[in-house]
């Protein structure tokens, strides 16, 4: 009884936590240097009038990170396992993305077939993934290390060359600014694609599915849920997010390198769901905690760069923070946190939520 | 248990088998050609790589007198089977770009033994130079040397510089770093940020735009290759900063692909130091005048300014399409 409330009271919370790490990071910059915050209007170097400070850095710069976020969060939720070859998937959905480009002259319609042929392409590599994950039951992780091994010779292969070029406009229309629009343009999208994913879990029982997958395979299955389906949906996910990453990548600078394209990103979009106070091992979740997960790691790195931080430092820096994060978002602590709590002022354990 | 183990044996007995063949594969053509083993780093490794082997392969053909057996690998131990399987074939000459520094030193006495001339170019490794015939490298000291060299030349009133790193330890930004750290010792120019984008483009543009949003001064980026020069102008860009030819701020960058020197033609960059992946044309002459001037010949690697280069330039050495 004690510990189904704490559990209960633990998932009301869940936001809780990076929430207030994030909140964290805001008070430490505002203390340090009250200026990172401000904001400037400026005109670039194209002439349209936009909006630039770090704010903006860090809601821009982690655009990708968001959204592979929320797809690995439904991969998690589904299979318990997380996918690693996220970045290598990228790497290949960008140079398709690319390949497609270079091809054709590139006009609008042609990058919105640039898009979806990356999007089929990455589907495909998705649904290989989830084959061995849904139909062989291979752990997640091993069954992805073949594409992290593989991914990104196979998307040099697709062009042939290293930093293949795309210029166009109309592409830094997707990667920096639409004309008269001062915000940068994978904000957008990542708001865009945020709330269409939030309608989809809203209007159809996806979420519930893939949650109750996750928390017990074969409950769902005698409820009539398919398991197999409901995994490789969240791989099919996860494939249309990569080739969105990778597009906003290539966007923003015009140019794919296979080797470096949202390298360590997996690693990263991991660690998004973690600090979103979502459980690696699958079952309930939320993609709220996922994407604030996403700005914090953001928001770290770009604190550290305005702090000079040493280049080979910033990683070990970015490492204690995020332990420190993780720790204490962990049911342990949380539980001696309850228990400590209850001994100073005497309550009994309540289903309201105080921090 | 016991099945399983002979299997795996059987898969890398055949794998090796296959592995060795395609070293064997232009075996018994004629006699007066001459007989080259090259042993490489897969060409999808860079687009250095990429050329590199491009030019080898340009250079060393039939026409000009070669039969030509070529292996790839990172692995530096494959790279040792097939220089020791292009012994046992009976080669005249290596051509040799070791994955590792080290581990060269017996196959190398066995190739001399065998009276096989082994050339080594792209990079040096561990051994007694005895054993090799010549060494045709780069050197990336140089270029950084050459890069800061030019940058000093410009006369401006004051350096305020922005330093992305390659990834660190690698040789080329150990090589590029150097000079450039030499000028912040010294007190000649002011190190306003010095990171590593560990070559990623994107990240290059994230470490511009923070010191950008910090409001510091800059009037020099220098990037250890193009692809980061690439990011931190589109920052600017995105910032309204005006880059380029006798404009606010200076763009360096590194290895001269196609695509960066034309940025250079248009004046938006101003300098690109070339990293030379061509030294097939040097091998292929000392071997046909048997004259070899020294032991380690450094490529001759230049350095591009926007106000001099010229479209000749760009379709000689830049890299790439």
């Amino acid at each position: 009884m004690l510990k189904s409330l704490n559990v209960k009271k633990l998932s009301h919370s869940q936001l809780a936590i990076p929430l207030f790490a994030l909140f964290l990071v805001i008070v430490f910059n505002a203390f340090r240097d009250i200026s990172f915050f401000s904001i400037h209007v400026i005109t670039n170097n194209y002439g349209n009038t936009v909006f630039s400070g770090n704010l903006i850095s860090i809601i821009n710069g982690a655009s990708e990170l968001a959204v592979l976020a929320i797809a690995m969060t439904l991969v998690t939720a589904a299979t318990k396992g997380q996918d690693i070859s996220v970045g290598a998937a990228a790497a290949i959905a960008g140079s398709v993305f690319v390949r497609v480009l270079r091809a054709n002259d590139i006009t609008m319609p042609i990058i919105l077939l640039a898009l979806v042929t990356a999007c089929i392409v990455a589907i495909i590599f998705g649904l290989f993934n989830g084959a061995l994950v849904a139909f062989f039951d291979i752990q997640p992780m091993i069954a992805s290390l073949i594409l992290f091994t593989a991914g990104r010779p196979i998307a040099y292969w697709i062009n042939g060359g290293a930093t293949p070029n795309v210029d166009s406009p109309l592409l830094s229309y997707i990667g920096s600014f639409i004309p008269g629009i001062p915000i940068p343009s994978p904000i957008l999208i990542v708001i865009v694609f945020g709330i269409l994913v939030t309608l989809a879990l809203k209007f159809t029982n996806l979420g519930l599915y893939i949650q109750s997958v996750g928390i017990n395979e074969k409950a769902a299955r005698l409820n009539g849920i398919n398991p197999v389906l409901m995994k490789l949906l969240a791989f099919m996910i996860l494939g249309v997010c990569v080739s969105i990453a990778g597009a906003i990548n290539v966007c923003r600078i015009g140019l794919i390198n296979h080797e470096t394209i949202l390298i360590d990103i997996e690693m990263d979009a991991i660690l998004a769901v973690a600090i979103g106070g979502n459980a690696l091992s699958g079952g309930k979740f939320k993609l709220a905690g996922s994407v604030v997960g996403a700005y914090i790691i953001q928001a770290l790195t770009i604190t550290l760069y305005a702090m000079k931080v040493s280049s080979t430092a910033v990683k070990a820096y970015k490492a204690i923070v995020i332990i420190a994060i993780v720790v204490i978002g962990s049911p342990v602590v949380q539980q001696h946190a309850i228990q400590l709590r209850n001994r100073l002022f005497k309550k009994p354990i309540k289903l309201t939520e105080n921090n | 248990m016991k099945s399983l183990k002979k299997l795996l044996v059987l898969v890398v007995a055949v794998s090796l088998l296959f592995g060795l063949a395609g070293c064997k594969k232009s075996q018994g053509s004629s006699s007066d050609l001459i007989k080259v083993g090259i042993i490489n780093n897969p060409p999808s490794e860079s687009g250095y790589r990429a050329a590199n082997v491009a030019d080898f392969e340009k250079v060393f053909t039939k026409e000009n007198g070669y039969d030509v057996s070529a292996f790839y690998s990172l692995k530096n131990d494959e790279q040792l089977n097939a220089a020791s399987q292009f012994i046992t074939d009976g080669v005249d000459y290596i051509f040799l770009s070791a994955a590792a520094t080290d581990g060269w030193a017996s196959i190398l006495s066995r190739a001399k033994e065998a009276g096989i001339k082994v050339f080594l170019f792209d990079r040096m490794l561990n051994a007694d130079p005895a054993l090799y015939a010549a060494a045709v490298v780069s050197d990336m000291a140089n270029q950084g040397d050459t890069a800061v060299k030019w940058l000093k030349a410009q006369n401006l009133d004051k350096y305020n510089v922005i330093h992305i790193q390659g990834a660190m330890g690698s040789d080329a930004q150990i090589g590029r770093t150097a000079a450039l750290d030499k000028e912040f010792a010294a007190g000649n120019m002011k190190m306003v940020v010095q990171q590593t984008a560990t070559w990623d483009e994107a990240e290059a543009k994230k470490i511009i735009e923070s010191v950008i949003n910090s409001g510091e001064k800059f009037n020099v980026i220098y990037a250890e290759n193009d692809g980061m020069a690439k990011g931190a102008v589109a920052a600017l860009d995105d910032a309204g900063i005006k880059h380029g030819v006798d404009k606010d701020v200076i763009i360096m960058g590194f290895d001269c692909n196609k695509w960066a020197l034309r940025e250079l033609l248009a004046g938006n960059w101003n300098y690109d130091g070339q990293c030379s992946p061509f030294q097939a044309a040097v091998i292929d002459e000392m071997i046909k005048t048997g004259n070899i001037p020294s032991k380690k010949v450094i490529s001759e690697e230049k350095g591009f300014d926007a106000k001099t280069i010229t479209q000749n330039d760009i379709d000689t050495y830049g890299l790439g399409d």
